[in-house]
């Protein structure tokens, strides 16, 4: 199941959609900021720079098609994420340290 | 037996009650789907129509400080409509029917837009009376229960406190030169107050929709309240500049801790919205020579890419 509803009905003549990832500073992770038409990879990043830059949000992007974003689906979110929800014992604070025990 | 479960329909209303956002993918009622799409596409066909009435001043900026400026101002509507297209294409709207809808006077924008710009102080007057207003508007939808929109709109709010500051910069600095300047600023604040005022939408009595986009918190202030603050907020404004609302009904109340304000002339209001405004098929004109010129250019760089691809498939 692909992200987006449209895609099989967007009709021949518009440009693909891209979905935009950037990445604001050196050290931080590329972050998703929305999408935009193009025609072509290298239209689709200088039309992000455009849109989601003009005011030096980044210093990288990156472009991917919409139709090859492939996403977990909404409505199985409660026992997909199950497993996860019953092990406390993965997190830090599920044990007691001593008060006298330091650097822990 | 009773039975505890809550249709699809509750599950999604308890899920806006408890202000969880709904996302893409999230099931949600034909109803607010579509009440969404008409609303995004609305706001971003109003940042795109919106670029025309400033886009008559850039070759006529006084300063080259200013016209970069104005630039600078008429580049992010593009970029605001772009964001909002964006969000209502997650809802399953397609960009070209979105268009399509504009271009043919289907889908309606603010009808500020079908304004004439006469005068530079207009240029002024838009950034900090109209962008005032558009500002009063977003900012509530920042928190609307649309992810999608409301991070667009995140971001536009980000960008449009300039846009009010410019506007209010030329403002002052006509106030403050000489007595041909101040009435030109005067001039347009009369042309432009009402029209403002209409942007807000009619009167709650008479804007059916507005419950139930509250209910579903795409809304969250009714336009009478947003109106009220309007008024609240511009009216120190003007006197700061010297200048004059044109509404004689206009008193400070105490007991409300607002202004009292002269009704605004609803069927100059309904005619505009049914398209004729004094610059409505121009500002349609100019959209649709726009598109129809700009054809080409789409078609050539899809047979561009096209083309690239296969070579590259074959090498």
């Amino acid at each position: 199941m692909t992200l987006f509803k449209n895609l099989d009905c967007m009709s021949q003549k518009e440009w693909p959609l891209w979905e935009v990832f950037i990445r604001s500073k050196q050290g931080l992770d590329h972050k998703h900021v929305g999408s935009l038409h193009a025609a072509d990879a290298e239209m689709a990043v200088q039309n992000a720079r455009d849109v989601y830059t003009r005011r030096l949000e980044g210093v990288s992007i990156w472009v991917v098609e919409s139709k090859h974003v492939h996403a977990s689906n909404p409505d199985d979110a409660a026992a997909f994420y199950e497993p996860a929800n019953d092990k406390v014992y993965r997190h830090p604070t599920f044990y007691t340290v001593p008060d006298s025990i330091k650097h822990m | 037996m009773e039975t505890l479960e809550l249709t699809q329909e509750e599950q999604f209303q308890a899920r806006i009650d408890e202000d969880i956002r709904i996302e893409p993918k999230d099931w949600m009622p034909e109803a607010y789907r579509k009440t969404l799409i008409r609303q995004i596409s609305q706001h971003a066909h109003s940042e795109l129509v919106g670029m025309l009435p400033e886009g008559n001043w850039i070759t006529r900026a006084p300063s080259l400080k200013r016209k970069s400026i104005l630039l600078a101002k008429v580049q992010d509507e593009a970029g605001h409509g772009l964001y909002l297209y964006s969000a209502a294409e997650t809802l399953g709207a397609s960009r070209d029917q979105m268009l399509a809808d504009l271009h043919s006077g289907k889908a309606k924008y603010s009808s500020i837009f079908n304004y004439p710009t006469l005068s530079w102080a207009d240029m002024g007057t838009i950034g900090w009376l109209v962008d005032g207003a558009a500002i009063l508007n977003q900012v509530p939808l920042c928190r609307t229960s649309y992810g999608p929109y409301a991070r667009a709109m995140v971001r536009v709010c980000k960008e449009e406190s300039f846009h009010q500051r410019q506007g209010f910069e030329i403002m002052q600095t006509l106030c403050e030169g000489a007595p041909e300047q101040k009435a030109m600023a005067q001039e347009a604040l009369n042309r432009w107050w009402w029209p403002t005022l209409m942007m807000f939408g009619p009167k709650d009595a008479d804007s059916p929709n507005t419950e139930q986009s509250m209910k579903w918190r795409i809304k969250r202030f009714t336009n009478d309240e947003l109106r009220q603050k309007f008024v609240d907020m511009m009216v120190p404004q003007a006197e700061f500049l010297g200048l004059t609302v044109p509404d004689d009904k206009l008193q400070w109340n105490e007991a409300k801790q607002g202004y009292d304000f002269g009704d605004v002339d609803w069927a100059e209001f309904w005619d505009v919205v049914k398209g004729n405004g004094p610059c409505s098929r121009e500002r349609l004109q100019a959209r649709t020579d726009a598109w129809e010129q700009g054809a080409w250019v789409r078609e050539a760089a899809l047979a561009h890419a096209a083309k690239r691809k296969q070579r590259a498939e074959a090498a």
